[in-house]
């Protein structure tokens, strides 16, 4: 898919909020979305600011790289998941398959696990899963629970 | 002054603005004080209290948006300041009760003691900034900053509490939220 398709999709969904700290995988979203997209300076900082979006009336959306887990996971757990605070999370998947620059290979073989172990539901999306891991984590955010719909490589053109 | 009679105060002085409070006794003092469908009470997340306030703001420009922070908290997300003064919400008040010690876990100290969170917040480019020390009176300057143009940002230096401790919060996470959505 490539970033303008996923802007539409995202936009499609009633997304409206973006925020979040950039990855180079996520670079073409983040620049599609130039204009609405507020840069955070830490990834639980960028959820806390998506969930006042929430508390607000918006849809939130955020950006982060995998690394950008360990940050979030104090917020998540007391704080998304206990308000019943719903918020998309399109995580890139560094460290996939254990090819990557050393800091991203523990974090690359265990963020799918660690989603798993605190009950976040989660998708890793190759080229053709994306369009529906967006619609199955729509699905989740109506019940206000988080999603992270992991974004590999080759998942962005 | 000690910190909840400045949350006291504060929420006495507030109409229809949303109330975003840290956790910790800011929450616990501020639900004590006067209850409100408008007063959002963080139980964990320690720092990102100013995180949803500045999303609040950014969500709501009708509303008046009102952080209840901490020394301790501002000390965790020191770096919401540089977004807070980038994104430059006008509807946007950051109060820091400033107590110079974790209070809520003992009282261990905190930094601020000697780390001016004002300076900070002046540094990041937050150009409304007031302090207020342990003796002043704060109505006044709340008063006027609820009126200003934000983004504004007090420092309130306030003594630690005594021994006794506040209720804890008696309302469950979701309902908290559901009730501040719709506030």
């Amino acid at each position: 898919m490539d970033a303008e398709t996923l802007k539409k999709r995202l936009k499609d969904l009633g997304f409206d909020f973006f925020t979040g700290v950039p990855c180079s995988l996520l670079g073409g979203i983040i620049e599609a979305l130039a204009g609405e997209y507020i840069p955070a300076v830490r990834e639980d900082t960028a959820l806390g600011v998506a969930a006042g979006a929430y508390l607000g009336g918006r849809k939130p959306c955020v950006l982060m790289q995998n690394s950008g887990l360990g940050y979030s996971l104090n917020v998540l757990t007391s704080l998304n998941m206990i308000y019943d605070i719903p918020v998309l999370m399109l995580v890139s998947f560094r460290g996939y398959g254990g090819k990557d620059a050393p800091e991203h290979l523990i974090m690359g073989r265990h963020c799918v696990e660690l989603m798993e172990t605190f009950g976040i539901r989660n998708k890793v999306c190759g080229k053709d899963g994306l369009a529906s891991a967006l619609v199955e984590a729509d699905k989740e955010i109506a019940k206000g629970k988080p999603y992270c719909v992991f974004i590999k490589e080759d998942t962005l053109e | 002054m000690i910190m909840r009679e400045a949350i006291t105060k504060i929420i006495s002085l507030v109409g229809d603005e949303y109330v975003v409070c840290a956790n910790g006794f800011i929450s616990r003092d501020a639900f004590n004080a006067k209850d409100r469908p408008g007063n959002f009470y963080m139980l964990g997340s320690m720092g990102q209290a100013s995180s949803i306030g500045l999303g609040l703001a950014i969500a709501r420009p009708d509303k008046k948006v009102v952080i209840l922070d901490g020394d301790g908290n501002l000390l965790m997300n020191l770096g919401v300041l540089a977004m807070i003064s980038d994104i430059k919400p006008k509807n946007l008040l950051h109060i820091v009760l400033d107590n110079e010690c974790y209070d809520s876990t003992g009282g261990q100290p905190a930094i601020s003691s000697r780390v001016d969170l004002a300076r900070a917040a002046e540094g990041c480019g937050i150009k409304n900034i007031t302090r207020k020390g342990p003796g002043e009176d704060i109505v006044p300057a709340l008063m006027a900053c609820l009126r200003k143009e934000g983004p504004g940002f007090i420092l309130i230096k306030v003594e630690r509490d005594p021994s006794e401790k506040a209720a804890r919060v008696n309302i469950a996470p979701p309902e908290i939220a559901k009730r501040f959505k719709g506030a």
